[in-house]
């Protein structure tokens, strides 16, 4: 044992890439499949960048593969939305030196906006699926995928899921395998994707997945683990995991490389069992491709239900019908997630509360300004529609509607995929208001750089992207910049913008109150306190508005605990009777 | 060990679960045991609730803990542990509860009420051993208030199959090297309080 370490899914996805000897890589931070990029920052082999977006990244790392360089690019699965004009059109050029998309899918939703299945990329884009059911897979299959990947001119979809990516399992590890820059030939009718070229790559790719067909029913990554034969069990990934706690002695079907499905495989294995139930989560991929060939008695989603994650209860209710004894649940607190203490976006969301405004919001930690106390979100739907929504709402409502609605996205946000939508507002002749939350990190996935913070990925020094240059580039004149801890100052300028006829920007600058060189500055500052003597406490409740998990009711007071506040002056601000120094 | 033993470590966002988890699946493994954890990052980390599941034993499939089978739950605040109660066995259960109470936004905006009686409660409706432990205070006893952690992880040593002396060794291995004392004792005082 004493060779084997505790890896999550995304560690051993990163050694996994290191060891099958990959030269680039590329990703978009993205809950869950963040520190798959993270991780590869650390080998030197490796050339790892944070991309502007996963269009970009998966582009980048294509044409890294084209050229020669084993490649690899990760990202969540909605990413992969952005990302997929690029990959449908890879699938007809095919590949040079392996090439793998690594998308990370969340069940459950834990951190995204959407529940998709990423399973059907793989067989709309007409790509390999490679799925991995813990982590010395998520290690073992991406050295695999590259093999594949090589083996058959294809990019391979390698498809994790939150419990893979954040569950840390054991794994054994190897050695890095380098494998050199493959020789780069010019290639016009592979590479250039001219229609008459295209055309004659869509009989490639058809070709292609007949042999990869054949191959996945050979394929050591699909399994058959024999056991009772009265029960024969289809599954991948996680589920995999939950279906041997609830049927430890049933016979398996295991699927590593679920596209193109192992028909043959299937056969055998569908002959040697009285009753096969299919066990995945989210969408019957593997129940629809078994029933494609003709066993519409085979039972799948008759059990397992389509909506949120499974688990080995949900496994065990919907096949069974039956539950483990347990305890009744008691009612705990609510405890949703909260802006931090100190947190720049809470005089942002504070002001825009008090102004009643509308507000079509972006993703990150800022979407968090739809909850109480501030409620002030009104939209939230993909990166970049903050800023594209708020036109919209002008147009359905007109000019004086669209006064008090404000578009708000992040710095890393912005650069992702609002500029675009900043073009058309002013392209489109429209008034719209928008706001950049420049907290100078990608925040919500835990610090990652991007092109405004003047650091790359393996943290060298770089060229800073100006905010306020290309925002003026893309024609807005009215460009204000506030820092959103001067909660007066802050509300002037909103204020002043709504008046206006044509459209602003209003970029706002303070740095997230969790990065290290913010906590420095905070540990020096004196923790704020209450007065009790002049605080109207329940009667007033001015502070606690603000949002602050450092500020609560006790006794009747308000109160700010010591071991959350970081010394901001938020409080003393908004507290009336200045009760608080 | 041929049945496999469910831990939850429950606490808020920020209270070092994950870390903690960490060090428990790291002692699972260096006593040769197979040994699963799983928890979420991202939304879940901006002060709201958190929870890691760790599992161990002879062989491991699934990285959550089955409703109904939970041996024992951590909880770094006390209003954590009631989250979690259901997936508690119905017998024998030990529950271990820093003796914290942090008071979420929605209670401060009279949204929600914070929970009185939580111990009481517990053992209403569980038959579970409950422990109640002042972390903090005792971790003041080290001269470093940040060893809370490492206080209720050796309280719970004490109803988990793993010598001390290999959980010395993980924390020996895992502190930075300043703080290694101080978790050292926290770790012996926490495993004093049964």
């Amino acid at each position: 044992m004493s060779n084997k370490v505790l890896l999550s899914g995304n560690e051993a996805a990163a050694r996994g890439a290191w060891e099958a000897g990959v030269k680039v890589a590329t990703a978009y931070p993205g809950t869950p499949s963040t520190e798959i990029l993270e991780n590869l920052v650390k080998y030197d082999e490796v050339y790892a960048e944070w991309s502007t977006n996963e269009k970009v990244a998966l582009e980048v790392a294509l044409g890294a593969a084209i050229a020669g360089a084993r490649s690899m690019t990760s990202m969540k699965h909605v990413g992969l939305n952005v990302a997929a004009d690029p990959m449908f059109t890879s699938a007809y050029t095919g590949i040079n030196a392996g090439f793998v998309i690594v998308t990370c899918d969340d069940p459950g939703m834990h951190s995204s906006q959407n529940e998709q299945d990423n399973r059907r990329y793989a067989k709309f884009a007409k790509l390999p699926l490679v799925e991995p059911s813990d982590s010395q897979e998520s290690k073992d299959y991406l050295k695999e995928a590259f093999n594949i990947s090589e083996m058959f001119d294809t990019p391979v979809l390698f498809r994790m899921t939150t419990r893979i990516s954040h569950s840390k399992t054991m794994v054994e590890l190897g050695e890095r395998k380098e494998v050199g820059i493959k020789d780069y030939v010019k290639n016009f009718r592979k590479f250039v994707t001219l229609p008459a070229n295209a055309k004659a790559r869509h009989y490639v790719v058809e070709e292609r997945l007949k042999k990869l067909k054949e191959f996945s029913s050979t394929s050591p990554l699909n399994r058959i683990e024999e056991g009772d034969r009265s029960l024969g069990i289809v599954t991948s990934g996680i589920s995999y995991q939950y279906a041997k706690e609830v049927f430890p002695h049933a016979t398996f079907l295991k699927l590593g490389m679920a596209f193109p499905f192992p028909e043959d495989l299937f056969k055998k294995f569908a002959s040697m069992v009285q009753r096969v139930i299919v066990i995945e989560e989210n969408e019957p991929f593997l129940e629809e491709e078994i029933k494609t060939l003709g066993y519409t008695e085979v039972e799948g989603k008759k059990y397992i239900p389509f909506c949120d994650e499974l688990s080995p209860e949900v496994v065990r209710k919907g096949v069974l019908n039956e539950e483990l004894p347990h305890p009744e649940p008691i009612k705990s607190v609510m405890r949703p997630p909260v802006f931090c203490a100190g947190c720049p976006h809470t005089g942002v969301f504070y002001n825009l509360w008090r102004l009643k405004a509308t507000v079509t919001g972006d993703i990150g930690c800022y979407t968090l300004g739809a909850l109480a106390p501030y409620e002030s979100i009104d939209t939230t739907i993909c990166m970049g529609a903050g800023i594209t929504n708020a036109f919209g709402f002008q147009l359905a409502r007109g000019k004086e509607f669209s006064k008090k609605v404000f578009g708000v996205v992040g710095d890393s946000t912005f650069l992702h995929s609002g500029i675009t939508g900043l073009i058309d507002i002013v392209y489109n002749k429209g008034i719209t208001k928008i706001i950049i939350l420049d907290n100078r990190i990608t925040a919500m996935t835990g610090h990652q750089d991007h092109p405004g913070t003047g650091k790359t990925a393996k943290g060298e020094v770089t060229k800073a992207v100006n905010f306020k240059d290309i925002v003026k580039a893309c024609g807005i004149e009215k460009v204000y910049e506030v820092d959103p801890h001067e909660l007066r100052a802050t509300r002037e300028v909103l204020k002043e913008v709504m008046e206006l006829d044509e459209p602003a920007v209003i970029i706002s600058r303070r740095a997230c109150a969790l990065l290290p060189e913010e906590r420095k500055k905070q540990a020096e500052r004196p923790k704020r306190k209450v007065n009790v003597d002049i605080c109207k406490g329940e009667k007033c409740l001015g502070c606690v508005k603000l949002g602050c998990p450092a500020i609560s009711i006790k006794n009747g007071k308000a109160s700010i605990s010591d071991l959350l506040c970081v010394g901001c002056d938020l409080c003393i601000q908004v507290c009336p009777f200045k009760a608080i120094s | 060990m041929d049945k496999v033993f469910n831990v939850i470590i429950s606490g808020v966002g920020g209270q070092g679960i994950l870390t903690a988890s960490e060090l428990l699946s790291k002692v699972a493994m260096a006593s040769g045991l197979d040994t699963k954890k799983s928890e979420v990052h991202g939304m879940s980390q901006r002060g709201g609730s958190v929870v890691s599941h760790v599992r161990f034993g002879r062989k491991v499939y699934s990285p959550l803990v089955e409703m109904g089978t939970c041996d024992l739950i951590l909880s770094f605040e006390k209003s954590e542990a009631l989250r979690w109660i259901h997936y508690l066995k119905v017998e024998g259960a030990k529950v271990i509860i820093n003796d914290l109470e942090l008071i979420p936004t929605t209670v401060s905006i009279g949204l929600d009420t914070y929970p009185r009686d939580i111990v009481k409660s517990i053992e209403e409706k569980v038959r579970a051993e409950v422990l109640l432990i002042p972390a903090t205070d005792i971790a003041n006893r080290t001269g470093d208030a940040r060893t809370a952690n490492t206080v209720l992880l050796g309280a719970m040593s004490n109803y988990l199959p793993f010598e001390p002396i290999v959980w010395e060794k993980v924390i020996t291995e895992s502190f930075k090297k300043h703080t290694i004392e101080a978790n050292l004792m926290a770790f012996r005082f926490g495993r004093e309080f049964k």
